[in-house]
């Protein structure tokens, strides 16, 4: 976990002057599930683009494995993509999909034929090897892609949304066993979606990307636990954020009321953006919260309840087991540490 | 009132089509006529057909038409194919104006794709008759390829081509094996297309065959001496011979969108299927 495959450094991509990458630096480790998420047109494809060699880039450098590939083509490079449509070769059946990238190497059969079994057995289609292509399901079409692509045992598999054309049970199933895929083999993935829960379940690593700049970079649970600005928390998971001033540390205002929280070296007054997930909202009798509100709506989500809650002039998100009715009056309390201080982020107006 | 408009539908078609073709029939008929002047019919014979299997000029003059045909379709196939690629993967904006470009000599009255070839053959002293007939059809061909070819790469996605340079295939691997494959049926079609072009024309052939006549132009010379018979039993059978390569075409398309018409049913129903379970 500790080497580096794949170094970006200050990559910038230009499209006839819409910024797609602004110099970006990242590193990804061997052996790790990265993930890049973030909205559509934040440059997470662009990014995978580049590192796969369809793209260049019009400024920085791309290491793989310490060496720079920016002039070496993609048919050369040590990655293989998973692309979003599949991009399976319709004119050619399941085994010679699979094939493909082996009989360039000029493998012998005997080997081909070895390799192309066992990816058929890794990814569960054991003997479905002459079917054509449009015999296949969608899921099935999908787990085609990603033995074509392993079966050139690549450093580094890249994959493009491959779950977003499938439906919720299937992408369920998929993203566990992409898992154990990559567990199984030991091979770095990077793999791109907007899912923020697909990220969330899977990945060693997440970076947060909008347009064109990485937002923040870390864990899964540093990213939802500790996000670095209102976007990511906004964009992982749902969200209350309000504007508030952090009048000394240790100290937040917002609403016309004063709460104690857990952070600090901030300016005195300096104007902040205050995040509050919906799950950490406690329900309480209006006499006893620190805010007292009416309830706006109230949605049964299963798990939980959603509901709408209208306090000093602010509609709160709030995820709770309990329900209360609409029209009720109810208070609000949350602990300090419940409380997100970010910087105002001017990228993010 | 529905019955009376069925009825008008179908007399408008009926009629349309008697102007189209009842002159053609009319044409083939007399091919057959014992007699040799028009007005008379003169009892059944194939004594023309036979006539114009003997006669050398004719003889010639549709081989001059079969190899131009042959060798054109074929050079402009291979010209058009390769262009279409390249402009397929040209960015939007040159896209266009080089498509435009290409398609402009395809609305251009042949009379003056004619002179003008004319012209530049003469200035670039291109060795008169059978290589200025040659290289006249090629060019006028081109177009026609690319328009045939292009709607097939559009419908090819790009990734394709991507998957194979992934998958470790050189560029020309890749367009061999993946991209071909997928555009072979344009290919064909525009190869179809252009052999027949290339058979009919009249109008371009003129103004560039001095010393080598093909058919079409041939019998123009015949007919300003008054009208063979012969001449309409060879039209008959060019009339037939396109008729036949027409319907080829249209039938290799018409397989493409059944194809796709199914892939999308099959899609649909799998969708479907999905949604039920």
């Amino acid at each position: 976990m500790s080497k580096h495959l794949i170094d970006l450094i200050g990559v910038t991509k230009d499209f006839d002057g819409e910024l797609a990458l602004n110099n970006i630096d990242l590193y990804i480790r061997n052996g790790e599930f990265l993930t890049l998420l973030g909205p559509s047109g934040c440059g997470k494809t662009t990014m995978l683009r580049i590192i796969a060699g369809f793209e260049t880039a019009t400024a920085g450098k791309v290491l793989i494995d310490g060496v720079d590939v920016s002039s070496v083509p993609a048919y050369k490079r040590k990655v293989n993509t998973v692309f979003q449509k599949y991009a399976l070769f319709p004119h050619l059946n399941v085994y010679d999909n699979i094939a493909f990238g082996l009989k360039i190497k000029k493998a012998d059969k005997a080997k081909i034929d070895r390799k192309v079994n066992e990816m058929l057995e890794m990814v569960e289609l054991q003997g479905l090897g002459k079917r054509s292509i449009d015999e296949l399901s969608g899921g099935q079409q999908q787990r085609v892609a990603i033995a074509r692509a392993l079966a050139n045992e690549p450093e580094c598999l890249l994959l493009d949304e491959p779950l977003g054309a499938l439906d919720l049970k299937l992408r369920k199933e998929m993203q566990i066993e992409l898992k154990r895929m990559q567990q199984q083999l030991g091979i770095t993935f990077i793999y791109v979606t907007h899912d923020q829960e697909e990220a969330l379940t899977m990945s060693d690593t997440i970076v947060v990307m909008r347009k064109g700049v990485i937002q923040q970079i870390g864990t899964p649970i540093d990213i939802y636990n500790e996000p670095q600005n209102a976007f990511v928390a906004d964009f992982i998971g749902e969200s209350n954020i309000l504007s508030g001033v952090m009048t000394e540390d240790y100290f937040v205002e917002f609403l016309g009321k004063g709460f104690n929280c857990v952070d600090k070296g901030f300016e005195r007054n300096e104007p902040v953006d205050v995040v509050i997930r919906p799950e950490d909202i406690k329900l309480i009798s209006p006499e006893e919260g620190t805010l007292s509100g009416i309830v706006k709506s109230t949605v049964f989500m299963g798990v939980h309840y959603e509901m709408q809650i209208e306090a000093a002039g602010f509609t709160f998100l709030v995820h709770s087991t309990s329900m209360e009715d609409e029209g009720a009056h109810v208070g609000l309390s949350f602990f300090p540490d419940d409380i997100h201080i970010m910087r105002k982020d001017k990228a993010a107006e | 009132m529905k019955r009376e408009h069925r009825f008008l539908k179908g007399l408008f078609i009926g009629i349309m089509l008697v102007f189209l073709y009842a002159p053609i029939i009319v044409m083939i008929v007399y091919s057959f006529n014992a007699s040799r002047t028009m007005g008379n019919w003169g009892g059944f014979s194939t004594e023309w057909y036979g006539a114009l299997f003997r006669d050398r000029d004719i003889l010639a003059a549709l081989e001059v038409t079969l190899s131009v045909a042959v060798i054109s379709s074929i050079v402009a196939t291979l010209l058009g194919t390769t262009a279409a690629i390249g402009i397929h993967s040209m960015k939007r904006r040159t896209r266009n104006v080089i498509l435009t470009t290409t398609n402009l000599p395809v609305v251009n009255p042949d009379l003056v794709t004619g002179i003008s070839l004319m012209f530049a053959f003469s200035i670039l002293m291109v060795p008169q008759g059978y290589t200025r007939l040659l290289l006249a059809h090629i060019t006028f061909n081109i177009p026609y390829v690319i328009l045939s070819v292009m709607p097939k790469l559009r419908q090819t996605s790009d990734s394709l081509y991507e998957a194979a340079l992934d998958l470790g295939a050189k560029p020309s691997y890749a367009l061999r094996k993946v991209v071909l494959p997928q555009i072979a049926p344009g290919i064909v079609s525009g190869m179809i297309l252009a052999f027949t072009l290339s058979v009919d024309d009249f109008v371009i052939s003129f103004f560039c065959q001095q010393g080598a006549q093909n058919l079409s132009t041939y019998i123009y010379s015949l007919a300003r001496r008054g009208i063979n018979p012969k001449i309409n039993a060879l039209s008959a059978i060019m009339f037939v011979v396109v008729l036949a390569l027409l319907l080829l075409v249209n039938v290799i398309s018409s397989q493409n969108t059944e194809e796709a018409k199914a892939k999308r049913r099959e899609k649909k129903r799998r969708r479907m299927a999905a949604a039920e379970a």
